[in-house]
């Protein structure tokens, strides 16, 4: 068996959710292969040759590649895939724009989103926002998978392998990339988070979202919000869990103001520690909360953040 | 410019899905069903693009059993001018689906194909991409902008680090995300009327696909219950608690 890993990057270095697809790949077996694909990339793939498990890095270098788009991308990996037994990207919004043309161009029904794997052709994923695990075997020849990445572990690192040029790529001149506003902060990023704090539309708006700012850097965590803090304008969409936005499974997700409906709890609940802090004592969330308190936000906040100040008893 | 908008039915997202006791898929039986939500963006958006002149004419289509109908005609009362049913049942995997919107677009030659990013059953997000890639249109995915002229469709995108702007060549593929609009509700005169607007019908085999599927569900379980833990009442016993009996501060 052989592997082809579609390292997701910005051209220096390697985004986190690569390093989970890699150890997915890890747990399949065989030789790995991280294809880094993108314009003036050496920082990217020689970050990639250090990644534990990786037998060879491929690298693929062209301006037409810089910003990944996938009408460029996905003709360059067609021509290789050919070569595995498997195909994966992290199921993150890269992965998941450029994986299914990849897949229309091989004839493969790709498996998205997977969270375990039984056999080299059997995989589990989630259905109906979690609410289902479906395991599935792929009767195709080549594999294409995404893979979640709160289900496997970051892959380590390892001693240098070796990188190698792969060529092929075009502009196909279809698309162009225009630009970008990227959500910038200090803030650990919310899919590699040990902790969350994530707010709802019990928040009311996006000043007193400054409160969670602010106890999430006491507690040197990420931010996150419900899909209706994030339509209200409180917070920008990069924030959002659930099954339409991120998912998340950090050590401790503190949920404020979030009702839990299904769509929320299908990002957050493979969490380690849940605590939910509600003033409705029905609120769905506590149904699945390790610590449930029951509190306006607007005073119980203010209280945590003192707690954490003061050392326990 | 014809829009072309792939929607399907699914469960309706309000509805807590049961796992069926052989483990073989979910219950549908007697089960509410409704438009996938991101596909009534769709359409909704497709809509709008009429109504501003950028659009001639939206057709649905969807890929399914004969209820299907019914979503088909939601969407003709909400605006669509007319529908095409390709009947398969149960609704093929994505692959499938993306090579029977193929043929149709072939056949209807749109400048346009809206669709939803996501299905909220399967949860595949695959269709627009792929049928991206079967026909060799541009894509812009998850798009939470869209602005449409004679030379560019320009797509604002969100993606996990924010958003993205991409200028695309038509003819083009977009799939829509949720904050692209708010779906308008069918007055009760529309849904009347869209009772007389033409809907189509047709197979997998008259449009010469193969729809044979290529992933055998083995078995559909729910997933791993979580219990509901303590109550605490004050911040200094949560404090406690999650330094020292959680251990995770
Ligand atoms: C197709 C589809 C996809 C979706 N995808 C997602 C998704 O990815 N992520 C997501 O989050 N949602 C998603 N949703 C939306 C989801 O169904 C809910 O509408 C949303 O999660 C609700 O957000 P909320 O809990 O913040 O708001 P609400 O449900 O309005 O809950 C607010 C909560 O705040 C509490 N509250 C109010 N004031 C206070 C106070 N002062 N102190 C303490 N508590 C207070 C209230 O008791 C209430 O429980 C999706 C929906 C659909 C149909
Ligand atoms: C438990 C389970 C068992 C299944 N068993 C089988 C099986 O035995 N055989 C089989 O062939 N399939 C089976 N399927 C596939 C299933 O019927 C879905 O059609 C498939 O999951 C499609 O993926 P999606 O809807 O998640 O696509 P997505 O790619 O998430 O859909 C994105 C968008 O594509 C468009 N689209 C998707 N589907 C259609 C459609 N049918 N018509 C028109 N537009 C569409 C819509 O605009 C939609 O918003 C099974 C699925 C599940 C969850």
């Amino acid at each position: 068996m052989s592997i082809l890993v579609i390292a997701e990057h910005d051209n220096t270095s390697l985004r986190p959710a690569t390093l989970n697809t890699v150890s997915a790949a890890v747990v399949l077996g065989g030789e790995i292969d991280l294809l880094v694909a993108g314009g003036d990339c050496q920082g990217a793939a020689d970050e990639a040759a250090t990644v534990a498990g990786v037998s060879r890095v491929l690298m693929a270098d062209d301006p037409a590649l810089t910003d990944g788009l996938a009408e460029n991308l996905a003709p360059l990996i067609e021509s290789i895939a050919r070569d595995y037994s498997h195909v994966l990207a992290p199921a993150t919004t890269y992965g998941k724009n450029l994986l299914p043309r990849v897949a229309a161009l091989l004839d493969v029904q790709q498996i998205s989103d997977i969270s375990a794997i039984e056999s080299p052709d059997t995989f589990v994923r989630p259905i109906y926002a979690g609410n289902a695990l479906a395991t599935v075997r792929s009767l195709d020849a080549v594999k294409l998978i995404t893979v979640r990445s709160t289900a496997f572990d970051a892959a380590g690192q390892a001693s240098a392998a070796p990188i190698e040029m792969v060529s092929g790529s075009q502009e196909a001149g279809l698309s162009k990339f225009i630009g970008e506003e990227l959500t910038r902060s200090e803030r650990p990023e919310l899919t590699t988070a040990d902790i969350i704090v994530s707010g709802g539309r019990g928040m009311q708006s996006s000043e007193n979202f400054e409160m969670l700012e602010s106890l999430a850097d006491k507690l040197g965590a990420a931010v996150g919000a419900s899909r209706a803090a994030v339509d209200a304008g409180y917070v920008p969409n990069d924030y959002q869990v659930g099954q339409t936005g991120k998912v998340v499974a950090p050590d401790l997700y503190i949920a404020v103001g979030i009702s839990g409906a299904i769509q929320h709890l299908a990002g957050m609940k493979d969490s380690k520690i849940i605590v939910a802090i509600n003033k409705d004592e029905e609120a769905p969330i506590f149904q699945v909360a390790d610590y449930g308190w029951v509190a306006d936000l607007f005073e119980a906040i203010p209280q945590l953040e003192e707690a954490l100040d003061s050392p326990s008893p | 410019m014809k829009v072309l908008v792939p929607i399907k039915r699914v469960i309706d997202a309000n509805i807590k899905v049961r796992v069926k006791a052989d483990e073989s898929g979910v219950e549908l039986n007697n089960v509410k069903m409704a438009m996938n939500p991101f596909c009534e963006i769709a359409v909704e958006e497709a809509i709008r693009l009429r109504e501003s002149g950028h659009a001639e004419e939206v057709i649905v289509v969807t890929v399914g059993p004969a209820q299907s109908q019914e979503t088909l005609r939601t969407a003709l009362a909400m605006g669509a001018d007319r529908a095409i049913l390709v009947e398969a049942d149960p609704a093929p995997e994505p692959l499938a689906v993306a090579k029977l919107l193929k043929a149709v677009v072939e056949k209807e030659t749109p400048g346009l194909v809206l669709l939803g990013k996501q299905a909220i059953d399967g949860d595949n997000n695959q269709t627009g991409q792929m049928l991206s890639g079967l026909l060799g249109w541009s894509i812009g995915t998850f798009a939470s902008h869209l602005e449409v002229d004679d030379a560019a469709v320009r797509v604002t995108r969100e993606v996990d680090g924010g958003l993205e702007n991409i200028e695309l060549v038509p003819p083009a593929i977009v799939t829509v995300d949720l904050r692209l609009n708010e779906p308008r509700y069918a007055s009760l005169p529309n849904i009347m009327k869209a009772k007389k607007k033409p809907l189509d019908m047709l197979t997998p085999e008259t449009l010469g696909v193969d729809v044979s599927p290529r992933l055998e569900t083995i078995r559909v379980i729910d997933p791993p219950a979580r219990a509901a833990g303590a109550r605490v009442t004050s911040a200094q016993e949560l404090v406690d608690k999650l330094r020292n009996e959680a251990k995770v501060i």
